[in-house]
């Protein structure tokens, strides 16, 4: 067969310049109203020193260029839309198309967040409907939706301990944090001026009950755990855990990342946190969008209510809706306006969607999900901790990488099979780790077609680990090179 | 449930392979007393069209039938229609962060070229993933500044977004950091003499706003001069971006950061938005967020990954130059698109529309009796009426003719009361802003506020320049 000229391409392995690369100029991908009030030069009102000529480099191009230049670059991304999606941690579930239409109706979509309250009732209504569902969901007592996402909605709640501790005489010095925990709770710790220590797990990947007590002193502030942790294991003995961190004058934050296990089973309240965020990108089917816009509201107990951030939205006993900003006790604002509006929408849409008890199936499939995923692949790959799982499960590579190969490899060999891989290399304390969550969204026939895919590639690192090693040989571009890019960064286009 | 793919025979089979008899069986790890029992007292299940009726009443309840002049950080613009045809591809949106680059070109080539946008508008070299939006920007853009100077310090306007400036409090409160705030002149503008007096070795960061929170421009390149003999550095944020396509960009700065909502992402009562943060190369291994950069594949084809991940918290924990993980990735995808099908040419012409509206709409205030035009500073598309009387009761009288008159200015800065902040855009038309004026004539006239009363410009706060 002739090899193909340059620019001629089928789709899968087209050379899709950057938008700058197709410049011409004159072109334009929009057709403005001609301006309705007279016409005034811009060099004149703003005077000659401040206006800007043009753009220098700014995209030409039409409206189809535009479309097409788009449409090509989704092509090569692979969704939760696309395949099983089972990156651990991330709960990549199916995102409802009617959320998309409910968050884009004009007066969700268009009200200001400063117009007047009377005519944002609306708005105000789903914000308040939100936190109180939430608050439901995890037996908390109120809810702010402030947070932008996961890390902020942390950052919040830990500067709501120090105000709680601060306000009791002494607001300490450290948090505790399991070693198996997300690495944005170590660094919202450090944001909000505590300092991290770590905590070994046990033998069950658990927190060890023992260690706990040593650590928890009367300079430490409180314990940041994430339940079920990050190995996707439930923390059996939570109570006693919260029991202890309380005795001791401390407090629990609880990392919500993965209450899609939790969701109509168990009440983080209930156990004994006393603070927690939620991720609405993760547990209640906000799209992840490529990476945000994510949501973190935070949940607390009723005697860190006074320090939720500021304001919070409020019902009058006539049933109308407003803001309260007169809350002295509060950390502050941790964002301008009222959070991510659109994704409280959307979560809210998927939470009435449900109901009770369709989020309680919801959570029983993912948690289905993860053990079988589980059983069916610990022949084939080390499970290090033999414990039944809750809604994600993480297997290690021990047995492949005396063959040389790594977690990483055999996620990318993953691709070739049409999935989109686990995560790969968390959590730290499983070297190789594997971090499997298919959540509720993945059906048995893929999850079967998943398993079987994944013994091939076990069958094949035992017969060609070369092979496997050079992987993916599928995708429109193979493995980039990472370290060059750090070494000698490139960030942006330039003529 | 609709959204569940799997059957109850499927969910049989599977317990059936773990050797279960029941799903019970598989939550019995957790302790019977801490398990929930009860019934959630939550809306639902709904059917499709029952979700949709349910948000359509809450819809109902808005201000959709109003024609709208508020600004004060999140601007009304036409989005195209392109934009949510292209944003609303599942295989952008339903994406998650693009850790396996071999899968997630697309998002990895858009947030590129957002990179290379943004540096372009703002002058600066190099551009971030974007931030979650305007606040959070500035915020980690004086964080960023403290860490590059290693000093504590930081002195913000006080025509910084009153919101930025909380946020950044929130965020500075516990680590001891000095604040110190810049009044404004009575032209409305950062008041420079006060800076150079508040300026000093600690300092690490001057924030600035620019057009500012009353809608003038500064005079940044000046402003720079200052703070950079200082050995501090520069932060401008810019709330109204596309003020950038008529208004030469702050590129003395060290830092510009701000919202990029006004292209192509709804105001939607006030999130999500999309922050951004752009500086100069030599500061890069400092920045937040998530970076994009170029490199090749083994066989030497160009292809993008998420890079200099050494800074973030995934790989630092602790010592990351910020607990930011996610950026607004599909924000920051609506303002590509919006940015490449206005392009040049017509992110101008949009720019200059907005110039000349806003100017027209405060010529025609200017003139009514008792109502003045009281910052005299260039300005782009927003500005600050004094109002020919109570502001609030103008504003309902406004309000009356389905028109949000703007921000009052009190709730922010006691002294400016009956003081509007208001924002014109293309969204509104000559009608309405003749019928606004209209408003404004009858409203003075009523109020028997003549000629002859003193339009008196705001009680000036501060130091004074001469």
């Amino acid at each position: 067969m002739k090899e193909h000229p340059r620019h001629a391409r089928p789709h899968i392995t087209r050379d899709e310049g950057l938008i700058f690369e197709r410049n011409s100029p004159g072109k334009c991908g929009v057709d403005l109203p001609a301006p309705d009030v007279p016409a005034a030069p811009a060099s004149e009102l703003l005077g000659e020193e401040l206006y800007r000529k043009e753009i220098s480099g700014f995209p030409e191009v039409s409206e189809l260029e535009v479309i097409r230049h788009f449409t090509r670059l989704s092509t090569w991304n692979y969704g939760v839309d696309t395949g099983l999606y089972p990156l651990g941690s991330c709960t990549m579930k199916y995102n409802p198309r009617i959320n998309e239409v409910v968050a884009r109706l004009e007066g969700l979509a268009t009200d200001h967040p400063y117009a007047p309250a009377d005519l944002t009732q609306g708005c105000l209504k789903v914000l308040h409907e939100t936190a109180r569902c939430l608050a439901e969901i995890t037996g908390m007592d109120a809810v702010s939706l402030q947070p932008a996402a996961g890390a902020q909605g942390e950052l919040s709640g830990i500067l709501m301990i120090q105000a709680c501790l601060t306000d009791r005489g002494n607001p300490r010095k450290y948090i505790l944090i399991p070693d198996s925990a997300h690495g944005t709770n170590p660094a919202s710790v450090t944001t909000s001026g505590y300092e991290v220590r770590n905590l070994k797990s046990d033998a069950h990947g658990c927190l060890d009950l023992a260690e706990l007590d040593r650590a928890m002193t009367e300079d430490v502030a409180g314990l940041m755990l994430t339940n079920p942790n990050t190995l996707g294991i439930f923390e059996v003995r939570i109570r006693e855990i919260c029991d202890l961190v309380h005795r001791k004058g401390g407090l629990v934050y609880m990392d919500g990342a993965n209450m899609n296990a939790l969701v109509g089973i168990a009440r983080p309240a209930d156990f004994g946190a006393d603070v927690m965020h939620l991720n609405l990108h993760k547990t209640f089917t906000t799209p992840h969008g490529g990476g945000g816009p994510g949501s973190g509201p935070v949940a607390v107990k009723r005697f860190l209510e006074p320090y939720l951030p500021s304001p919070v939205v409020v019902q009058a006993a006539d049933g109308t809706y407003g803001l309260d900003d007169n809350r002295p006790k509060s950390i502050g604002r941790v964002r301008a306006f009222y959070g991510n509006f659109g994704m409280a929408v959307r979560a809210l849409a998927y939470i009435a969607a449900n109901g009770g008890e369709g989020l309680l199936q919801t959570t029983q499939d993912a948690v289905l999900n993860a053990n079988y995923v589980m059983r069916k692949l610990q022949d084939v790959y080390d499970l290090p901790y033999d414990e039944p799982c809750m809604h994600e499960c993480v297997l290690s590579d021990r047995r492949q990488a005396a063959r040389g190969v790594h977690t990483m490899d055999i996620a990318k060999r993953l691709i070739d099979y049409g999935f989109h891989p686990y995560t790969t290399a968390f959590p730290l304390i499983v070297p190789g780790a594997m971090m499997i969550e298919p959540t509720e969204s993945a059906s048995k026939e893929e999850l079967d077609e998943f398993i079987e895919a994944m013994r091939a590639v076990a069958e094949e690192i035992e017969e060609d680990p070369e092979f496997v090693l050079k992987a993916p040989h599928t995708t429109r571009v193979s493995r980039l090179d990472e370290a060059k890019a750090a070494r000698k960064p490139v960030l942006r286009w330039k003529p | 449930m609709r959204y569940l793919p799997n059957s109850p025979r499927d969910r049989a089979e599977m317990l059936r392979a773990l050797g279960h008899s029941s799903i019970e069986e598989l939550f019995s790890q957790i302790p019977e007393p801490i398990r929930f029992e009860g019934r959630l007292n939550l809306p639902g299940p709904l059917s499709e069209q029952e979700v949709l009726e349910l948000f359509r009443q809450a819809a109902r309840q808005s201000s959709r039938k109003y024609a709208s002049l508020l600004g004060a950080g999140a601007y009304s613009h036409y989005r195209p229609a392109a934009v949510d045809a292209l944003l609303s591809r599942g295989e952008f949106f339903t994406a998650y962060t693009p850790y396996q680059a071999e899968l997630a070109q697309g998002t990895l080539q858009a947030m590129f070229e957002f990179q290379t946008l943004i540096a372009q508008l703002t002058g600066m070299e190099v551009s971030n993933a974007s931030l979650y939006d305007g606040s959070t920007a500035a915020t980690e853009a004086a964080l960023m500044a403290m860490r590059l100077t290693r000093r504590n310090r930081v002195v913000v306007a006080r025509t910084l977004h009153p919101e930025y400036r909380e946020v950044l409090a929130t965020y500075v409160r516990h680590l001891g950091t000095e604040i110190a705030e810049i009044p404004y002149t009575p032209s409305g503008q950062l008041d420079l003499a006060a800076l150079e007096s508040s300026l000093n070795k600690e300092t690490a960061a001057v924030v600035i706003q620019s057009p500012n929170f009353l809608g003038t421009i500064e005079r940044c390149g000046e402003i720079a001069e200052m703070v950079h003999r200082s050995g501090a550095l520069l932060v401008v944020a810019v709330a109204e971006p596309l003020s950038l396509a008529v208004v030469n960009p702050p590129a003395e700065a060290d830092i510009v950061c701000g919202e990029a909502q006004s292209f192509g992402v709804p105001v939607a009562f006030g999130g999500p938005y999309v922050g951004f943060l752009a500086t100069r190369e030599k500061f890069v291994r400092q920045m937040p967020g998530r970076l994009v950069g170029e490199t090749t594949d083994s066989e030497g084809r160009r292809g993008f990954v998420l890079t200099l991940a050494t800074r973030e918290q995934h790989i630092r924990r602790e010592k990351a130059t910020s607990n930011i993980c996610t950026n607004q990735s599909l924000c920051a995808l609506a303002a590509t698109i919006y940015l490449c099908l206005l392009g040049k040419q017509g992110l101008k012409a949009l720019a200059e529309h907005n110039l000349a509206k806003a100017h027209y709409a405060a010529g025609q205030l200017a003139a009514v009796a008792g109502t003045s035009i009281p910052f005299a500073a260039p300005y782009f598309n927003e500005f600050v009426v004094k109002t020919p009387g109570k502001a609030e009761t103008l504003l309902r009288e406004l309000q009356a003719k389905k028109i949000l008159g703007g921000v009052h200015l009190e709730r922010f800065y006691p002294e400016l009361k009956d003081h509007l902040l208001v924002c014109v855009t293309e969204t509104v038309n000559k009608a309405t802003l003749d019928r606004m004026v209209q408003v404004y004539k009858d409203f003075s006239a009523q109020k028997k506020v003549g000629a002859a009363a003193p339009a008196a410009g705001p009680h000036p706060v501060g130091q004074e320049k001469a």
